[in-house]
């Protein structure tokens, strides 16, 4: 039940806002539909936990402590983000930027991009799982060019492109994994199923599935922004509006990350071996150090936290790919607190962009002086991203190193130093557009604040202590992984 | 050797593929790039019915008819239309010069027969010797979205892809289940829909359909 409501609450509101989407009370609509549908997330999640895993609907979805958590995350952060957009939107359109009709478009697509994503971490289908993943790209290629600016077309058409290209290398791994499967299960509908997968995971054929994985790994972690597949992702990040930033980077990421882990759970299973692991600590760390070291080149805002997610989607694959009841505790944690502090920074970014009036750093100084909300909002954010002690990403990451020192110790200095590049790297940008002499306007419409500063005291709660359950419930989704 | 009539039909469609695919990467015009790329809709759907009939696979006639009606008849019904609209008809011009791109693409068939080599050693399909064919098929269609400048061109490209890729499926497992492939026709069609769209923003803004318009965001 709760199932059915947190796929059809979004999936109604996209197309409830196809139509309704450019009037007066859109925003708010928009908001009430992620609220319902977090609403709906919490129920499941309650029940999750009480009850165990579920399997519904002659096996097609598929719901345990792993993609539950995440569920809860993409139904938060995607309600807080409707909240922010709210005042940002009509800002907006107030500056003429937006057109009525492109509106409709943007609340019609940010319910639809809840739906695709919900559905990829709930479907027990791996077949599905990527026709939503597609399903996602295709949703929000039309949003990163919602300004029809030329740099906004490039970028869209990039996204497009490359992401298409990646999915496609996942597809041909899908068909893969499933050529596999079906020695195994027989031809038919469960063969591609999650959980029967996952059951007769050692008996499939191995140079197969190796060979999925490197293809799953490849298309997904096109996605994901791995380096060397990252090129879309700063771009897309910089030219789409605000809120859409916030969910790709902390939703879409996740989900695409999330697919990945799925992936190697089969194929350690069938391998026995830690090739899957290997890989993904390789991509892992290259994305880390290469994107720490690329932080100090970025002059536009929203590009230089787009590097930082690379930076941190690199860190989560390295803690996935490394493995053990510890790396992955501290990767799934890193997860929630990175999707929470980023698309706390890109609330706050988006207001003071709006502000300034531009997106390049050297224009925007001194927030603290004109909305000292939105400058303390913006360097708390960037502390806690950074790793400083009292937030959740130093939690985080102090774990991850710590596993990483026991597991693979030639690894911590890269990762030392590529952390240490980044704080100079983004403190000394952050630092004077908080703290300089002030340039910015009044806006339209009061900026939405609560989000931002929600999302932080989580995070900073996380920090300091991490309630039981939930660190109970990490433990499960850690062994689930492996 | 003696092969029963239906696996002969097969092969030969599946060099048909292979021939197209080459086709397709010499090709300069727009115009024929589509009825090739319908032509070689035509060649998959007919070959997936020849796998259809000698493995008693029903399932697979349905792929085979959503084939025909998605890649033959209403995607290039879309293409035509669009190039009408958008009135880029003229010449393709390719980054790299064809002879190149031949023999590279020789290089990646030769590749791709090495790759699928161990996996049809494994396949218990009547189709397993054209695996290969359908992983060359797979890396054809992407050279030719690296060297092609104009944005249609990418777009087919990707779609010639997408071809190649439901042939690997094909003559590996004897396609997808059911839910799963009217997935990726949904997600094909929706993404030529949104391509449409997208060359009239691009073509508004630029005046043009040629992609290196879409090389200024670069790193500094």
């Amino acid at each position: 039940m709760e199932l059915l409501l947190v796929l059809g609450v979004p999936f109604a509101g996209g197309i409830v806002l196809a139509f309704w989407g450019h009037r007066r009370f859109a925003p708010e609509l928009n908001s009430g539909m992620s609220l319902l549908t977090l609403l709906a997330a919490a129920g499941l999640t309650t029940r999750i936990i009480a009850d165990g895993p579920i399997l519904v609907w002659n096996e097609t979805f598929f719901v345990d402590s792993f993609n539950v958590f995440l569920v809860a995350l993409t139904a938060f952060v995607a309600f807080t983000t409707s909240l922010f957009s709210r005042p940002y939107m009509r800002i907006e359109a107030h500056t003429g930027r937006l057109s009525p009709d492109r509106l409709r478009l943007y609340h019609s697509m940010f319910q639809m991009f809840s739906f695709t994503m919900l559905l990829a971490l709930l479907t027990n289908n791996v077949g599905i799982l990527w026709v939503a993943m597609e399903a996602a790209t295709l949703t929000t290629v039309l949003l990163v060019s919602l300004y029809r600016t030329p740099a906004s077309l490039e970028a869209a058409w990039k996204y497009f492109i490359l992401c298409g290209v990646g999915i496609a290398q996942a597809l041909f791994g899908t068909i893969l994994l499933y050529f596999a499967a079906e020695k195994v299960l027989g031809s038919g509908g469960t063969a591609l199923l999650w959980t029967h997968l996952n059951e007769v995971k050692g008996a499939l054929e191995p140079t197969v599935l190796g060979l999925a994985f490197v293809f799953l790994l490849v298309g997904y972690g096109t996605k994901v922004g791995l380096v060397p597949l990252h090129n879309w992702l700063p771009d897309a990040h910089a030219e789409g509006p605000t809120p859409i930033s916030a969910v790709l980077s902390g939703l879409l990421l996740n989900v695409a990350l999330y697919a990945v882990v799925r992936a190697k759970v089969l194929v350690d299973g069938a391998l026995g071996t830690h090739f899957a692991g290997n890989l993904m600590m390789g991509f892992g760390l290259l994305s880390v150090v290469v994107a720490a070291f690329l932080l100090s080149r970025q002059k536009d805002i929203k590009r230089l936290f787009a590097y930082s997610s690379i930076e941190h989607m690199g860190l989560m694959t390295f803690a996935f790919g490394m493995g053990g009841a510890l790396a992955t505790f501290a990767g799934l944690l890193h997860m929630t607190v990175h999707s929470l502090t980023k698309s706390a920074i890109f609330f706050a970014v988006g207001h003071a962009a709006q502000k300034s009036g531009t997106q390049i750093m050297a224009d925007i100084r001194g927030l603290i002086e004109s909305n000292p909300t939105i400058g303390w909002g913006l360097m708390i954010g960037s502390l806690a991203i950074l790793g400083m002690p009292p937030f959740g990403v130093f939690t985080s990451e102090f774990m991850l190193l710590t596993a990483a020192m026991h597991q693979q110790p030639w690894a911590t200095p890269f990762l030392l130093a590529a952390l240490g590049v980044a704080f100079a790297a983004i403190f000394g940008k952050v630092q004077p557009m908080v703290f300089g002499t002030a340039t910015a306007k009044r806006l339209p419409h009061p900026p939405a604040l609560i989000p931002v500063f929600a999302h932080l005291a989580i995070v900073l709660l996380l920090g300091l202590y991490i309630p039981p359950y939930l660190a109970g419930w990490y433990r499960q989704a850690a062994a689930l992984i492996g | 050797m003696n092969l029963p009539l239906s696996s002969q039909l097969i092969n030969l469609f599946a060099a048909l593929l292979l021939l197209l695919a080459f086709a397709m990467l010499t090709q300069r015009r727009i115009l024929s790039l589509i009825n090739l790329f319908a032509l070689q809709g035509f060649v998959l759907a007919l070959s997936t019915g020849v796998v259809a009939y000698s493995t008693q696979q029903t399932h697979l006639y349905y792929s085979a008819l959503l084939t025909l009606i998605l890649k033959v008849l209403l995607l290039p019904w879309i293409l035509h239309r669009l190039i009408r609209a958008l009135n880029v008809r003229w010449d393709v011009e390719t980054l790299i010069d064809i002879p190149a791109t031949m023999l590279i693409g020789i290089v990646l068939v030769i590749f791709a027969f090495n790759l699928a080599a161990p996996i049809s050693q494994i396949a218990g399909t009547i189709t397993k010797s054209t695996l290969g064919i359908a992983t060359a098929c797979i890396l054809l269609s992407f050279l030719m979205m690296i060297t092609r400048r104009k944005a249609v061109s990418q777009v087919i490209g990707f779609l010639a892809m997408e071809n190649g890729l439901f042939f690997a499926a094909t003559s590996a497992t004897y396609g997808m289940p059911m839910v799963v492939e009217l997935g990726i026709a949904l997600d094909v069609l929706v993404g030529t829909f949104i391509f449409g769209v997208f060359f009239f923003h691009i073509r508004e803004t630029f005046e043009s359909l040629d992609i290196h318009h879409l090389e200024k965001l670069k790193e500094h």
